[in-house]
């Protein structure tokens, strides 16, 4: 055992001498390396760099506060994380197929994309839907559509992620009103609904509502699945899109964990205890090119956001505290370019959130630069995470990079800069206020215009975009969508509003708005319209009447 | 005094999609290149795309789209610039659009497609070479 | 486009010449001043209303809720925004565009977006030309919105008829900026975002630095509270602007200020147009770098040069027209 002194000494002699000699011989590829969030890299990490690691309160054991190990004692020993591919396109019956198809090849989860006009509240028959419907996801205006979605799919033994915010209720609605109608009570559901506004307002658009009355919705939802749906994770709170949108792995524990404080904030200013709803809450991250800095960033983020539950909210519950994520391989690393080179990246970052200890995973497919995927390259995706867990042994010890010199230095690292930034958002009045201000956007532009300064310098490189580049002929093998999908959805829905008792839903869509004029739970109301099949159109038209809709601010 | 003669850019994204990272990350580059850039935000109409290029007196439109709602959205731009007299604006594009969905944009007007990966110097350059002032 | 096509476009309301006639106007295209002085005429029947305030205050939100509050009175609306320019590459990003969607298919509502440019004059050469334009094409209110960054704020004094400034609650820097100016040149104040911790306190601030100094004016700038984004002091807003301009118009000052104007004006076209027949004979002759290097290397001094060449110009320009 040497001493910390010696260790010093012994270090730098060896910098001095044979680093030195080297170096002046072959000089090192960069003067100074840093990650892309610009922490600094070092040549080499040592027990100095640990040396006074806490191991019981940095680190703990898995399972046990402050998590940094793992959300779970035996992690991936017991159950691999769940297989979940992302998925919906066209109509309510393409995407059934395309579920049952996943299911047959061993998924263990069900992910719904959903198209625009339906995250952002519009029917398929409204102008501003025009030319989308059924485009990035499936198109759903009624119960009817989300009955056919289920069809054949107990839904007491999937569990089921919804990508859906500003209409979450609508949708969780609808989710539940099928159960009954399959005979299962909502108790019995396991599923997620991602309900994160914030980041829509900062990077993915599918915003409504102004801040207010959405927030009011999500504290809702959270208060009516306490009571109704204690297996369902009432929020997905997301910092992949704040990635995608161009953030580094800093701003990104850092945006969403202050996103995550301003919706514990709203739900216990609502009146909920904390440790009443804090265990359902749940987080999303995507998985990037740079490897050690993305391993660290999981389990930064992990004891932070224990830390915030504990120190700040004063969560008594230990699975309050708990941060258990689902992680998603970087869409914005594909390629266009070569784009066979994509299976590999999506190997490695898969591999990166099994090594952070990640919930649940998507692995993109590798020709989602150009369109959505063919099913032949969503089976190599979904290969690319079954190798991971059954061939290479990386789940058989929990958090195997534990006590890396250089992982645990990282995970430190981000875990302060992160928290640096959690309080610049408080000192400006919360994430809410620093987003209607527009700082959070401003900063994500800053990190993805500099990013892509780097990239078109060739400082940082991409392999096939701007080194190793080649003559290609374009690939034409991927998945359409059917124009006609838009007009047979347009007839459906025709159909059902023929068909419904068209007084019952005028009588709930009031009923709804009085609901929202006041201060009521409105997920009961948005239920009884949703089974008189007011469709999801109808429902947020009511409430874009009471609410209003909400402007983006100014970006520079 | 033609040294205050700019190229002006009316950035927008058409359709629902609210991926405005390449929007914004080209309006600052085109900015950068000494243009005015009019950034008009989410969820553009035609409509609205064209009357905005109307009153801005916009020599270049850049349109941005990755929803795969461009067949529909990218032609009736065009068809409506055509419709105002306006079809001398240079129209580009970018988002995920399909190699084979290229030609028939070309077809309906649209200048040039620039796809993911893109050197921002390469749709400057593009601007300032085929803009009409 | 003839000039005869861009005066009968602007006076036939026709949005393309009108765009057409601001885009010259900011190329200070000869054409440009051509048009405006054949349209002259039609010009002077709007109401001119400046917005200033430091960025963040809300500016487009307020314009874009007067603009709803007028359309509804049925009254046509012209809206002009003035960004900078980066002083380096001189391009600019002009983004107001995004919180004036609402108004982005209504044909009588019209807007347009400018970069400071860097011109000779500043901000006021190509802003006045181009609210002139509007003018003439018959929009009774035009609304100047400009950020808040010292020069640009007071030149908007000379084009508006009434100037309202923003303030947001919070940080006691805005107030230093408030002294160093623009307190002179606000008819009215407004405190926006009227949510936030503070604004009562902001409000009281403000008065309390009118009653220092009330100043000469027979109108004492009401400050108003406001909260753009729900629309709530809006209708008060356009209340006080309305008896602003009433104030003008009963006191002899919209009078006196169109005198004082035209005055203005007119010395400043002369002066530009002077500077410009000067500069473009000048400029690029061999003697008149010669003397640029002498200035540069203490051989002359510019002084006695200037003079010297503004002598030789008028000299010459005498002999021209006596010929």
């Amino acid at each position: 055992m040497t001493d910390r002194e010696e260790l010093r000494r012994a270090l730098s002699e060896w910098e001095e001498g044979p680093v030195a000699k080297t170096v002046a011989r072959f000089p090192e590829r960069e003067e100074q390396f840093e990650t892309p969030s610009g922490i600094p890299v070092k040549r080499l990490y040592t027990p100095l760099d640990t040396w006074d690691l806490d191991y019981d309160r940095q680190l703990g054991f898995p399972g046990q506060y402050p998590f940094t190990r793992g959300v779970q004692p035996t992690m991936y020993r017991g159950r691999f994380f769940t297989m979940r591919q992302y998925s919906g396109f066209g109509t309510a019956v393409e995407t059934n197929r395309r579920f049952r198809f996943l299911l047959e090849q061993g998924q263990t989860g069900l992910s719904v994309a959903f198209d625009l006009p339906t995250q952002i509240g519009y029917d398929s028959d409204h102008p501003m839907a025009r030319g989308e419907v059924g485009k990035v996801g499936v198109a759903i205006d009624s119960l009817a559509d989300m009955e056919v979605l289920f069809e054949g799919i107990p839904l007491d033994r999937v569990s089921t992620s919804m990508t859906i915010n500003a209409p979450a209720a609508v949708l969780l609605a609808m989710y539940i009103a099928v159960a009954e109608k399959q005979g299962v009570p909502m108790a019995k559901l396991r599923g997620t609904v991602q309900n994160d506004i914030l980041k829509e307002y900062v990077a993915r658009g599918t915003y409504i509502f102004p801040p207010g009355p959405s927030m009011r919705l999500v504290t809702d939802i959270f208060e009516f699945c306490a009571e109704n749906l204690p297996l369902w994770n009432t929020i997905s709170i997301s910092g992949y899109h704040i990635r995608e949108a161009g953030s580094t792995a800093v701003q990104e524990v850092a945006f969403t964990l202050a996103d995550g404080v301003a919706y514990v904030q709203a739900a216990v200013n609502a009146g909920l205890d904390v440790d009443r709803f804090a265990s359902r809450l749940s987080f999303f991250f995507g998985s990037h090119s740079n490897f050690f800095e993305e391993i660290a960033k999981f389990r930064a983020a992990r004891r932070l956001w224990a830390r915030i539950m504990r120190e700040r909210f004063g969560a008594k519950d230990d699975r309050s505290c708990r941060m258990r994520f689902h992680t998603q391989t970087a869409g914005c690393t594909l390629t266009a370019q070569q784009p066979d080179n994509n299976v590999v990246r999506v190997t490695l970052q898969a591999l990166q959130a099994v090594l952070g200890g990640t919930q649940s995973l998507h692995t993109n497919s590798k020709d989602e630069a150009l369109s959505l995927p063919t099913v032949t390259s969503v089976q190599v995706a979904l290969r690319t995470q079954q190798i991971i867990a059954y061939e290479t042994g990386v789940g058989d010890t929990v958090d195997p990079l534990a006590g890396s010199y250089f992982v645990e230095t990282l995970t430190d690292e981000i875990e302060r800069r992160a928290m640096e930034y959690i309080e610049k958002i408080d000192a400006m009045g919360g994430a809410v206020r620093a987003i209607e201000n527009g700082f959070v956007q401003r900063e994500i532009h800053e990190s993805a215009y500099e990013h892509q300064r780097l990239v078109d310098e060739g400082r940082r490189v991409i392999v096939g975009v701007n080194r190793f580049v080649v003559e290609e002929e374009p690939t034409y093998d991927y998945l359409r969508i059917d124009t006609e999908v838009e007009a047979e959805q347009i007839r459906r829905l025709q159909r059902v509003r023929e068909e419904r008792d068209a007084r019952a839903v005028d009588e709930r869509l009031e009923e709804l708005r009085q609901a929202a004029l006041g201060s009521d739970n409105l997920v009961p109301f948005i239920l009884d319209a949703v089974r008189a099949y007011a469709t999801l159109g109808e429902i947020c038209g009511v409430l874009r009447e009471v609410f209003g809709e909400y402007r983006a601010p100014d970006f520079m | 005094m033609s040294s205050s003669k700019k190229i002006r850019v009316v950035i927008a994204k058409p359709g629902l999609d609210g991926h405005d990272r390449g929007a914004k990350v080209v309006a600052r580059a085109l900015r950068d290149a000494g243009m005015e850039v009019i950034y008009t935000g989410l969820r553009q109409t035609p409509e609205m795309i064209v009357e905005t290029a109307i009153q801005e007196g916009a020599h270049v439109i850049g349109l941005s789209i990755l929803s795969g709602a461009h067949n529909v959205l990218f032609p009736r731009v065009m068809e409506l610039l055509r419709e105002e007299g306006a079809d001398d604006i240079l129209v580009i594009g970018g988002g995920i659009i399909p190699e084979d969905d290229i030609p028939a944009l070309k077809e309906c007007g649209i200048a040039e497609i620039f796809g993911p990966g893109t050197p921002l110097s390469e749709i400057v350059e593009f601007i300032r070479e085929n803009v009409k002032l | 486009m003839r000039v005869d096509d861009l005066v009968q476009g602007v006076l036939g309301r026709d949005r393309r010449a009108l765009a057409r006639l601001i885009s010259l106007i900011e190329e200070e295209d000869p054409v440009a001043l051509d048009a405006l002085s054949r349209l002259y005429r039609h010009t002077g029947r709007a109401h001119i209303i400046g917005i200033t305030g430091p960025p963040g205050s809300g500016k487009s939100t307020i314009v874009t809720r007067l603009t709803s509050e007028y359309r509804r009175a049925g009254k046509t609306v012209g809206i002009i925004c003035v960004d900078p320019s980066s002083p380096f590459t001189g391009g600019a990003l002009l983004g107001d565009r995004i919180r004036m969607q609402e108004h982005s298919l209504d044909r009588e509502v019209f807007v347009r977006s400018m970069g400071t440019r860097g011109h000779l004059g500043g901000l006021s050469r190509a802003t006045s030309d181009a609210v002139r334009a509007l003018d003439a094409f018959g929009k009774d209110i035009v609304l100047v919105e400009t950020v808040g960054a010292g020069q640009s704020e007071v030149e908007v004094v000379e084009i508006a008829h009434t100037v309202i400034v923003t303030d947001v609650p919070g940080s006691g820097d805005d107030i230093q900026a408030i002294k160093a100016g623009i307190m002179e040149i606000a008819d009215i104040f407004v405190v926006n975002k009227s949510d936030l911790p503070g604004a009562d306190k902001k409000v009281t601030e403000i008065n309390a630095m009118l009653d220092i100094d009330p100043g000469e004016r027979g109108w004492r700038p009401p400050v108003l509270l406001t909260n753009a984004r729900k629309g709530e002091g809006i209708p008060e807003l356009v209340a006080t602007i309305a008896e602003h301009y009433k104030y003008l118009k009963e006191s002899g000052l919209l009078e006196e200020r169109g005198l004082k104007r035209s005055k203005e004006e007119l010395e400043q076209i002369m002066e530009y147009k002077l500077t410009r027949e000067l500069l473009t004979k000048l400029q690029g002759r061999p003697e008149y770098e010669g003397a640029i290097r002498r200035i540069a290397s203490r051989e002359e001094d510019p002084y006695t040069v200037a003079d010297r060449l503004i002598v030789e110009f008028l000299s010459s320009y005498k002999e021209e027209s006596s010929e």
